[in-house]
This record gives structure tokens, sequence and C-alpha cells, in this order.
């Protein structure tokens, strides 16, 4: 038998990072594990926008409020290296009718506590001067920020205290119980572990870990391409976006997506993102959405027009179909909780994500309503 | 007598002809990468390193490394170890990234 804990945490990406963060400074002793290296998932392979501003009123804003103000305070204690960077969102519109759209989902937003301002036509080159002309305006959100996940992930994880155990022989292969179908640890290929909570944060693959616990929870992988450019000084300012990106997020469709988001990095590159589209874990090269970003990038900004790009790569958003995670126990398996499933917006909803969970282990109210996160809520007949 | 590539080769190329580093003038014979010629005219370094504006120059010579970068017509980002020098080429230092002028 190996060392026991308090919570094994499965899944070394931002979201088991965060995890561990706050159930460690909860005061519970904590073992991770991973199958691969810190940040090897999702983490490693999507881009790190902390984002409000693409999120309608409702249980993930709300959320995502929360989440941005924790990544606020871990901007203070975590090393300068998480390259936060809090430079806010803008969302543009081609056309009036455009505009108005945005204004109508603005306004909603406002009410719900985002902080949001409409930029004039002949205001936007203030924000962003090389942006194409003749967009009929925009909406600037202070709030948005960014973060690099895989170097935020892992000072997490550093900063937590917890024992980290990487590597194929980590695997979690099983879960253990006791009497009453109660979680007494995990197996790995490497031997049992034992701990009266472990948490699945295994994302895109968090359906296969909860099929191993007996449960269902259909996450799926929506994949992602995003382009990256060769460093560049500083030619986009803030994380910038076209209106069609917020219905394309919470669009369901399997087909394939492609919705800019673009964005500076403090490394130099311009990330250019990102497409959606449901095709498992395939990472076969698509030229049709390499293409569509490259295309669209160039038309909200002609200067990316005569740079290149170095590379291309995918990841898989881990994909609920009501689009919203699920985070807390599992009423089915006591001792099992779920936080999993954060789609496009995981590096950013990780911290309020890591904060729920401590406190569910804790037995301490959490600081919003978690209902609509219940884990539970796919089970045929459903569990509320 | 030193022995130099185009001797142990027996090469007999045609005649050389002039490109330049920074507006002075570097020979350059056909065939021959503007790494290569920049090097046979006692050249080592050609471009600063983005953090630290340190010096830097070819490396692996075959193109794998990007160390070599140069702007070359005015194009930044350019691997001199792979690009054929061509008469009247205008090789400049790169700073960084070579993209100082795109920056806001
Ligand atoms: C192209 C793209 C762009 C994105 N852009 C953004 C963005 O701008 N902002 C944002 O907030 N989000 C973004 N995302 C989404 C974000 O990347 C994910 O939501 C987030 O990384 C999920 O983190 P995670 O920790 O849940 O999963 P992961 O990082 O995938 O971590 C899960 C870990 O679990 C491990 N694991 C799985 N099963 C087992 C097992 N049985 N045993 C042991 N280990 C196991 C895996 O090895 C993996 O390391 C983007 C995603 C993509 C693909
Ligand atoms: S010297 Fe290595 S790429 Fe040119």
């Amino acid at each position: 038998m190996r060392s026991a804990s308090d919570v094994i945490v499965v899944g070394a990406g931002v979201v088991g990072a965060a995890c561990a963060y706050y159930a460690a400074r909860a005061g519970l002793s904590v073992t991770v594990l991973d199958r691969g290296p810190v940040a090897g998932g999702t983490t490693g392979s999507g881009e790190g926008n902390l984002l409000v501003s693409d999120k309608e009123p409702g249980p993930e804003l709300e959320l995502a409020l929360f989440s941005c103000k924790l990544w606020q305070e871990l901007a203070e204690l975590l090393p300068r290296g998480v390259e936060y960077e809090p430079k806010g969102g803008l969302v543009v519109a081609r056309d009036e009718p455009g505009m108005a759209a945005l204004r109508t989902f603005a306004a909603g937003q406002e009410k719900a506590g985002v902080t949001v301002r409409e930029v004039a036509a002949d205001r936007l080159p203030d924000l962003e001067p090389h942006l194409a002309p003749g967009l009929a305006g925009g909406f600037h959100y202070p709030q948005d920020a960014q973060v690099m996940p895989a170097l935020a992930a892992a000072h997490l994880l550093r900063a937590s205290g917890a024992e980290v155990r990487l590597g194929p022989g980590e695997e979690v292969a099983g879960l253990l119980t006791g009497p009453g179908g109660a979680v007494r640890g995990v197996r790995t290929a490497s031997g049992a572990l034992y701990a009266p909570h472990v948490v699945n944060a295994a994302g895109a693959w968090g359906g296969e870990f909860a099929r191993l616990a007996g449960v269902l929870l259909p996450v799926l992988p929506r994949r992602g391409f995003v382009l990256v450019t060769e460093p560049l000084p500083r030619v986009v300012r803030h994380k910038v976006y076209g209106a069609d990106y917020i219905a394309d997020v919470a669009s369901g469709s399997a087909a394939l997506q492609t919705s800019l988001v673009i964005e500076g990095t403090r490394a130099g590159p311009v990330l250019i993102g990102a497409s959606r589209e449901r095709v498992g874990f395939d990472r076969t090269l698509s030229v049709e959405a390499v293409r569509r970003l490259a295309t669209g990038a160039t038309e909200l900004f002609p200067v990316l027009a005569g740079v290149r790009t170095m590379r291309t790569y995918a990841g898989f958003r881990p994909y609920l179909p009501d689009h919203l995670p699920a985070i807390g126990a599992d009423a089915r398996v006591p001792g099992l909780l779920h936080a999993c499933g954060h789609e496009g917006a995981g590096i950013g909803l990780a911290p309020a994500t890591g904060r729920i969970i401590a406190d569910v282990l804790t037995g301490t109210q959490p600081p919003l309503d978690i209902g609509p996160f219940d884990p539970a809520r796919f089970e045929p007949g459903g569990s509320r | 007598m030193a022995r130099t590539p185009r001797e142990l080769a027996g090469a007999r190329p045609d005649p050389a002809f002039e490109i330049t580093l920074d507006g002075r003038p570097v020979t350059a014979l056909p065939g021959q990468s503007v790494a290569a010629a920049l090097w046979a005219a006692g050249i080592l370094s050609w471009r600063t390193t983005r953090e630290g504006g340190r010096p830097r120059g070819a490396f692996c010579g075959i193109g794998q490394c990007y160390e070599c970068l140069a702007v070359i017509n005015g194009v930044p980002n350019r691997r001199a170890c792979l690009v054929p020098a061509g008469a009247g080429d205008a090789v400049t230092t790169q700073e960084g990234h070579g993209h100082a002028g795109l920056g806001v």
C-alpha cells in the first residue's frame, strides 16, 4: 500500500492543479496523479484567455466572474512566470445588425455584473491600431485577461505543495471502493493508492474515468486548432474577436466552425484561434480549419498577412452537451467528486472550480449555487 | 595551402557576384547560400537575440536550428543557410524578431 492522503486528484491539467491548490490551502493533504506530464492534456494545447465577454448571463458567467477575481488574486501570489496579463477583450462587429446583437448581449451581461463599454467605429484604432478599417464598432471588456496555461498549471501545482506523481505508472485504471460503494482510493498501473476522496480532473478523458467509476458523465472531445505566428512586437493589444464567436461557442454542432480569437503573447507569437469540431480524438491536420483561421485573422488584422505562421497545434476541449462543467460531489458514489467538462473555458474557470471542490471537501458552503454543475445531471431519469 | 571545399569538390563555379551585408559588399559564388557567402567573407554573426541582444549566426547550417535568421531583401526571419545567394541581394542584420516597425 502506498502513502495515504486526504484526497487524490486525477489529472495534472490546470483544473486538477487548481483543485490541488485550493484543497491544500484548506488544510488537506493532496496527491495528484497523471499518466502524462503536467499540462500534457488540453491545458498544454489550447490558449489562455480568461473571458467573461463571451458568456451569456447564467451559471457559467457567474462562475467566470468569480474565477476572474480569483485569477487576479493568484496573479499576486504566483510567480510572474504565469504571464498573467489583464489586457481586456475587444469584440468587434462588421455591420450594424452585428452591433445591435452585441449591444443586446452586452446589456444582459452588464446586469449580471460584467463591465462593458461600447466603442464607436472611429475609436477602434485607439484601442487596436492595426485593426482592419470599415468595422461597425465593438465592445470593450476590461475584465478579460490572459495567462500562459501550462506555466499556470505548473506554478499552481508547485504552490500547492501537493505530492505530484507523473508518468505511465500513474495511469488510474480503476476506483477502489469499500462497503456501501464509498471511495477508498484508486488502482494505478503501479498499485493501489488510498484516500477517502477522489477528484476526477481528467478533462476530455473525464467521461472515461467516470465509466471506470461506474457512473455516466458524457464528456466528449471538441477539437480546436490554433495558428502560431513568428514572434512579433505587440501588434495586438487586447484579445480581439468577432461577434460570431459567441454564437459558435454556444453552439452544439459537430461540424467545423472557426471563430477567430486573436491575441499576442508575452513570448512574442500571436495566437490565432480557434476552430471547433467534434471528430473524436483525431489529431490529423485539418487544412480547411487552418485556412479559415488564417483568412479570418488577416481580415481582422491585415498586418498579419505579411507575417509568417510558425506552426499549428490542436487540442481537445472537454465538452458536455449543455456546455456547463461538472463540478462537485457525485451523489452516486460517496467520496467521488468531478471537476471536468469545462470545454473552451477551463483555463478561465479553473480557480473557481478548485475553490468549489475544496469547499465541498471541507463541508463549506460554496460561494455560488453549484446545482447547475451537478455531475449526475445526465443520468437517465435525472438526479435532481 | 589550405584546401577549400571548392578544391575538394573540384568545382569550377561561374563568376562570382556581389551581395551586401548592411550595405557592405560581400563576394558570393553561384550556388552558395547567403550564410556560406558570409562565412567565406569571415562574417560569423548577422542577427541579435530577442532577449539580451546577443550575437548569432549559422549553427547547424542545414535549416534546422533557426539561429541564422537574417533580413534578406527586406524580409525578416529568412534562414540564411537555406537561401541561395543572388546577385545584388541586400542582407541586413536582424535585430530580435526583425518586426520592430509593426509594434503598437
Ligand atoms: C484550441 C483550444 C483553445 C482553448 N482556448 C481556451 C481559452 O482561451 N481559455 C480557456 O479558459 N480555455 C481554453 N481552452 C479550453 C481549456 O484548454 C480546457 O478547458 C482546459 O485545459 C481543461 O483542463 P483540464 O485540467 O480539465 O484538462 P487537461 O488539461 O486535459 O488535464 C486532464 C489530465 O488528466 C490526465 N488523465 C486523464 N485520464 C487519466 C487517467 N485515467 N489516469 C491518469 N491521468 C489521467 C490527462 O493526462 C491530462 O493531463 C481551449 C482549448 C482548446 C483545445
Ligand atoms: S544555421 Fe541552423 S537553420 Fe540555418
